[in-house]
Order: C-alpha cells, then sequence, then structure tokens
C-alpha cells in the first residue's frame, strides 16, 4: 500500500490550488449573497478543463484519474461549495452518458460537455419526491416520433443555466432516463431562491407540460434510469460530494488556525486556550480521517472494484457529518464575527448542512451502510473469524 | 465456465444471505436487494471477467440468474475473441 500522491498528482493538486485561490476565494462570499454565479467564472473552469476533467481524453476530456478528479472537488469545494456542486452535477451527467448512452449521444454530447461548450444538470427529485427516488411521478408517454413528458422536477442544481438535463420519468410505469433540452416545447424552468446552502447554484424547478423530445433521448432502456442511469451518476456524484465535504471542513480550519492566530482574549491569543485546541485537535483529526476515506474510494474507483459503490457511500456520509462538525466548531471559534457575512465561516456552515441531505441523505447512507455491514460481516464466503462467530450466535 | 458459475455465486451470496442460490434461480424474483446492487453486479462482471456491460446488455434476461449471467459471459467472450 502506497498512500502518497504521484508526481503528476502533487502538480494537478497544486494547480486546483492556485486556481481556487485566485478566481474563486475572493469572491465566493459574494456570489453567495448574489445567489449568482458568473458566466465569467464558469468560463474559467472549463477553459481549465474541468468539466470535462473526468471524461477520457479521446472525448475531449482530461482524463483525470479518480485520485485527481477527487483533488479537483476538494480545492473547489475548500473555495466555494456551489462551484463545486456544477462540477457534480455536470459530472453525473458527462459519466452517466458516457456509461449508458447511445453510440450518437457520446459522439454528440460528450465533447460538448467535456469543453463545457455545453452545461448539464441532473433532474430527478420532485416535489413529492426525494429520497424514494425510483417513484418519480413524471411521465414518459410514447408517442409516435417522440415522448412527451409531463410532470415537475424541484432543486435542480444550476437548473437556471443548464443547457441539457439527465430527466427521470415513469415510462410505462418503468423508470427511464431522457436528455432534455432546454428550449424543448412544453419546459418552462423557474429559479429558486433563499436557500440555506449552496446559494449561488442557481437551483430550478422544471415544468413539464406535454413537452416532447425526440426519441433518440432515451437514455440506455427502458426500466434501467434508476437501477443504472440514475445510479451511477449519483455513485459519482457522492464521490465528488464526499470531496468536496473535505474542502470545506479544510477551509474551516484554515480560517481557525488564522483566526485563533490573531484574535486575544483574556490576555493571550485564543490558541493558547486548551478548549479552543480540543476543537481544533478534533477538526484536524476529523478531516484526515474523511480525506482518508476519499482516497480509498477514489483508489477502488480506479480499480473498477465493485466495493468502491459502498465505500464511496461511507465516504460521503463521513465526510458530510465532519463538514457541518467542523463548521460548526469554526462559527464557534470565530464568535460573533463568525456569525457575521464578512466572515466565510458562516457560508461553509450553511453550505456543509447541505451535503447531509444531498445525493442520499446521511439516513438513507446509514441504511445502506448498515445493510453492507451485514452483507460483509454475515453473508459474505469469505468471513472473517470474527463474523463467524457472529453468524454462529445468531 | 463452471469457474465463472462459482466466482458469480459467491459473489452473489452477499446479497442473498444463507439462502442457497441454484443456477436457474431467478434472483430479482427473490425481491429488491437495494439500490445499489445493480450497479455492484455491474462492476463486479465487468472487473471479474474483464469485459464491458454496454447499453445493449442490459436485459434482465442476461441478469436474472447465474445461468443467464454465464451465457452472457460466453456470448461477450466469444464476440470479443472474434473480433
Ligand atoms: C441545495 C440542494 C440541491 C439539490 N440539487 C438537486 C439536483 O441537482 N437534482 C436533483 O434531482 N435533486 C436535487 N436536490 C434534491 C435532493 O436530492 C433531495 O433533497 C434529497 O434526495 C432528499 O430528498 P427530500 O429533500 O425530498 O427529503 P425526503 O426524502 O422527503 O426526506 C426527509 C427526511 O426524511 C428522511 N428519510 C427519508 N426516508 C427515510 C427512511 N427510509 N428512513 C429514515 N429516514 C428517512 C431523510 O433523510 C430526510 O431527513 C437538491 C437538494 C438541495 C437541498
Amino acid at each position: 500500500m502506497n498512500l502518497e500522491l504521484t508526481t503528476q498528482q502533487k502538480q494537478a493538486q497544486s494547480e486546483f490550488k492556485a486556481f481556487v485561490n485566485e478566481e474563486i476565494i475572493p469572491h465566493a462570499n459574494q456570489y453567495d449573497r448574489q445567489e449568482h454565479t458568473p458566466n465569467e467564472l464558469i468560463e474559467k473552469l472549463a477553459q481549465k478543463g474541468y468539466l470535462g476533467a473526468a471524461l477520457p481524453k479521446d472525448k475531449g476530456g482530461r482524463g483525470m484519474d479518480a485520485i485527481a478528479f477527487g483533488l479537483l472537488n476538494e480545492e473547489i469545494g475548500r473555495g466555494c461549495s456551489s462551484l463545486r456542486s456544477l462540477l457534480t452535477v455536470h459530472n453525473m451527467v458527462s459519466q452517466a452518458l458516457l456509461k449508458w448512452g447511445n453510440r450518437f449521444q457520446k459522439e454528440n454530447w460528450l465533447p460538448k460537455l467535456a469543453s463545457g461548450e455545453v452545461i448539464a444538470a441532473f433532474a430527478l427529485s420532485e416535489p413529492n419526491v426525494g429520497s424514494d427516488a425510483k417513484s418519480i411521478e413524471t411521465t414518459a408517454t410514447r408517442a409516435e416520433n417522440f415522448y412527451i413528458l409531463n410532470g415537475q422536477k424541484k432543486w435542480i442544481t444550476y437548473g437556471q443555466i443548464a443547457d441539457v438535463f439527465l430527466v427521470f420519468a415513469q415510462n410505462e410505469g418503468k423508470p427511464t432516463a431522457f436528455l432534455l433540452e432546454k428550449n424543448s416545447p412544453g419546459l418552462t424552468i423557474k429559479p429558486i431562491f433563499g436557500m440555506l446552502g449552496t446559494r449561488a447554484s442557481m437551483l430550478a424547478e422544471l415544468h413539464l407540460n406535454g413537452c416532447k423530445i425526440p426519441l433518440e433521448n432515451l437514455v440506455c432502456r427502458q426500466g434501467f434510469g434508476f437501477s443504472h442511469v440514475a445510479s451511477s451518476a449519483l455513485d459519482y456524484g457522492r464521490y465528488s460530494v464526499a470531496w468536496g465535504c473535505v474542502g470545506i471542513a479544510q477551509a474551516c480550519l484554515e480560517a481557525c488556525i488564522q483566526y485563533t492566530n490573531q484574535r486575544q482574549q483574556f490576555g493571550v491569543y485564543l490558541k493558547e486556550h486548551q478548549l479552543i485546541q480540543q476543537m481544533i485537535a478534533e477538526m484536524l483529526v476529523n478531516i484526515k480521517a474523511s480525506r482518508l476515506l476519499c482516497y480509498q474510494a477514489g483508489y477502488l474507483r480506479d480499480n473498477g472494484d465493485p466495493k468502491s459503490i459502498m465505500e464511496t457511500s461511507i465516504a460521503k456520509y463521513f465526510a458530510s457529518i465532519t463538514a457541518t462538525k467542523t463548521a460548526n466548531k469554526a462559527v464557534q471559534i470565530h464568535g460573533a464575527n463568525g456569525c457575521s457575512s464578512e466572515y466565510s465561516v458562516q457560508r461553509y456552515l450553511r453550505d456543509a448542512k447541505i451535503m447531509e441531505i444531498i445525493e442520499g441523505s446521511n439516513q438513507i447512507q446509514q441504511i445502506t451502510i448498515a445493510e453492507y455491514g451485514y452483507q460483509e460481516y454475515l453473508f459474505s464466503p469469505n468471513l472473517p473469524v470474527i463474523s463467524q462467530e457472529l453468524t454462529a450466535r445468531i | 465456465m463452471k469457474a465463472a458459475k462459482s466466482r458469480i455465486k459467491n459473489f452473489l451470496a452477499q446479497y442473498f444471505g444463507d439462502r442457497e442460490l441454484q443456477d436457474d434461480e431467478n434472483i430479482f424474483a427473490l425481491g429488491f436487494v437495494n439500490s445499489m446492487f445493480a450497479m455492484q453486479l455491474v462492476l463486479f462482471i465487468e472487473k471479474e471477467f474483464e469485459i464491458t456491460i454496454e447499453n445493449e446488455d442490459l436485459d434482465l434476461e442476461n441478469f436474472k440468474s447465474i445461468n443467464a449471467m454465464v451465457n452472457l459471459l460466453d456470448r461477450k467472450t466469444t464476440v470479443v475473441a472474434g473480433n
């Protein structure tokens, strides 16, 4: 086992850090206040190739391995979780198409997604359906030369600016995925404002009223929209969010190290108070643990290991809790300043909370992680000794 | 293909617990595993047998039982060899 980054990964990491320090951090609080991501910033992200980060080079992408892609998400997440969520949803759609799109879809869409000429969003959730995603109510009915979509999608990250949506609907009662272009007849896009966190991520509702899309926009096959298309996209999304959470927590830690080194109370710097040290220690250790879980998930992903899916889920679960706990402490350490819009830690706390809800809420992760535990320790044919004893007892 | 059968059986054992799966038993009839299962199965087959599951392979008929998966593997490896 080797836990060191390769030279290439280290170089990529310093490139990402420099980009985030220069282009994102100085403006992120303003984007959050304005609930808007400027186009120029998205263009810069595109120019750097970050929108096609994980797509292979022959599709116009940067062909990053999972670890490098993770580092990119950590760095962007350190600067601005809204922008990181653009990277997340855009890459979720790209990856779903790369795996399950037909030849035409791959040839037509992937190069445009890789270059950022086209921005993609992921439209699964609905007003009545969140965690129980396979019960979506939107329908897709086949007419002669097109499908007709009816229903409503909600909370769609960057839905206000996306050119194409990966949308999920019941086709003859079976969950199915489709590509929906923004100017399709019958589609109305309504912006959502006033969210708690990731406020610059330009959320939208999609109203589909007899919305017509061409037959060739079916992605994969009827009935495989949830089990395969959404699942592989969400797996990608969880990986991206997990690293993004490490980024939020890292930003909190760095802010606290600075602040406690500058502010004095009771005649000494805050860092001299042992109760402050306790918080710093917990932050640091949890960040390192989260990052290691992310590395492990990344390593398994690069190996195409089926365990990578659950290990990613574990990383996302732990990292999102770490982000929230760490941001909470960061606000505490900053006192009143931490509650003010002049400091970033209040944004980190609001953004972190979102991470415990999206891409499978923490309760849903707990359910699947516990199931994984039983699969590993009770039912696996290669049971470790301890679980053989467990089995014997039950 | 005997080896393939037992490798698939071993993998599925994690999900179906103490139930001794028969080679032609329909695994989908045993109930919904969870939302991660389908993609875990795809990754398992791809890694274990060094093939790529594509869009056109996604037919429940190809994954419904151990025998069905072995047949799919047979077909896919013959095509690759043929190419
Ligand atoms: C900022 C933001 C961005 C988003 N972006 C997108 C996007 O781009 N695309 C998209 O499709 N969706 C998006 N969503 C929606 C997100 O995926 C859902 O919020 C999420 O799936 C949870 O669904 P829900 O909000 O409907 O909560 P519900 O499913 O109604 O759950 C409510 C609460 O009940 C808990 N709960 C649910 N079921 C169980 C259970 N079986 N056992 C125990 N507890 C349970 C949940 O954990 C949660 O705490 C976004 C949401 C937010 C906040």
